[in-house]
């Protein structure tokens, strides 16, 4: 299991758009995804999860990836997550 | 696959409810262009113009106009509109036809038609009648089904299940068949996209396993219909569950484009455990509920903009 926070800095925070292209990513692995945020924790690859939490601008989150390509995953995840503009 | 189409005035008959006057025996003459003339012009002796391929409507106008006309004028031009090409002279509103129209008709063999109905509304029904027919038309491989008033053309590999998928809807009174494997698309007024069935294979479906049924025969006159709009495509792809590329928002803007016309296109992934069916349903009330103004997905970025903006607040208090 790994696990690492970030903060969002996209103005829109964690909105629709980036959200499918996150849960795309994380759809790609084996690993279970859990993004934590606010005391709530979803499944990563759950659009209407991530998107039920509400994660604005400077939202304190973090992700956690258990399973077999987990560092595989928490990178990957955390590749779309720059290269979508959200940290 | 695109078949040469032949209309005849026989066609256009029985399917605009014209009566015949004259020329019973001369109803397999061609009609090759949709367009209607109304030749009220030519009747003052300007045929630089004439149309002769066209369906000749006389109305009001060119019957009383005619009426002015010596004898000697009549036969000269309607003897000139009796071309090898003219299918068929129409008289409507139960106008008195001319006597020299039906005389120079008989010796061309072109048929008389009349109709108690007005010039404005036979032209209407011709136009829409021939157009449709005479349209160019493209075969396409899927499954058309109306869905709920909503014509849905379903696209996919073959085996995939499309036919299976269409079927169970049938069977569940939610959509009824218009073409099964095959489906004969033309552009109606270059705006919408209409599909029917060749007529071979009309009210028939092959099912793998089963064979060939007579969705007519089978369940009845509400199971089909003849034609329908086609506004939605939905595409079955077999997904692959790692790779999951599809729309989960919904809102993709994918297209299926046919005769230079665009139609919305959902690509739907065909799993196991998944009923095919059903989510075919549900697309085809999505696109409906969505024409008609509602949009989930602007209610669901709503309410998270609001719960962002809350949290952004607490976020502050707490830092």
């Amino acid at each position: 299991m790994v696990s690492k926070e970030f903060t969002i800095t996209a103005d829109s925070g964690l909105h629709a758009r980036p959200a499918t292209m996150l849960v795309q990513k994380a759809s790609e692995f084996d690993s279970k995804l859990t993004l934590k945020y606010d005391g709530k924790e979803v499944n990563l690859k759950s659009i209407m999860g991530v998107m039920s939490l509400g994660a604005g601008k400077g939202a304190k989150i973090e992700i956690v990836a258990e399973g077999g390509d987990d560092q595989a995953a928490l990178d990957g995840v955390e590749g779309t997550l720059k290269s979508e503009s959200l940290i | 696959m695109d078949e040469q189409i032949t209309v005849t005035v026989k066609d256009l008959v029985q399917n605009t409810a014209l009566r015949v006057v004259w020329g019973e025996d001369d109803l397999d003459r061609p009609i090759t262009v949709p367009d209607i003339a109304r030749p009220g012009l030519q009747l003052t002796g300007f045929l630089d113009y004439f149309e002769p391929k066209r369906v000749q409507l006389y109305g009001v106008n060119e019957t009383e106009y005619a009426k002015t006309m010596s004898h000697e004028q009549k036969m000269y031009v309607f003897k000139k509109m009796s071309t090898p090409l003219t299918p068929a002279f129409v008289v409507s509103t139960d106008l008195q036809v001319p006597d020299e129209l039906i005389d120079a008709a008989k010796a061309a063999k072109i048929p008389v038609l009349t109709s108690s109905l007005t010039s404005s509304r036979l032209l209407l029904n011709m136009t829409y009648y021939l157009g449709a027919q005479l349209s160019e038309r493209k075969a396409v491989h899927g499954v058309l089904i109306d869905i709920n008033g909503i014509g849905v053309l379903l696209t996919g590999d073959p085996g995939i299940g499309k036919t299976e998928a269409a079927l169970e809807l049938i069977q569940q009174g939610k959509a009824r068949l218009i073409a099964d494997d095959r489906v004969d698309i033309y552009a109606e007024d270059e705006q919408r996209l209409v599909g029917a069935p060749s007529e071979v294979l009309a009210n028939l479906m092959e099912v793998r396993g089963i064979g060939i049924i007579d969705v007519l025969q089978t369940y009845g006159a509400a199971a089909i219909r003849d034609h329908t709009t086609i506004v939605l495509n939905i595409d079955l792809k077999r997904s692959n569950e790692k790779v999951s590329n599809f729309d989960r928002l919904g809102d993709g803007g994918a297209s299926f484009e046919i005769l230079g016309i665009k139609i919305p296109k959902m690509e739907l992934p065909v799993t196991s455990g998944r009923n095919t069916a059903s989510v075919i349903d549900a697309a085809a009330l999505k696109y409906r509920t969505e024409r008609m103004g509602f949009d989930a997905l602007s209610t669901l970025e709503e309410r998270q903009r609001k719960l962002i903006k809350e949290n952004e607040v607490h976020d502050q208090q707490n830092n």
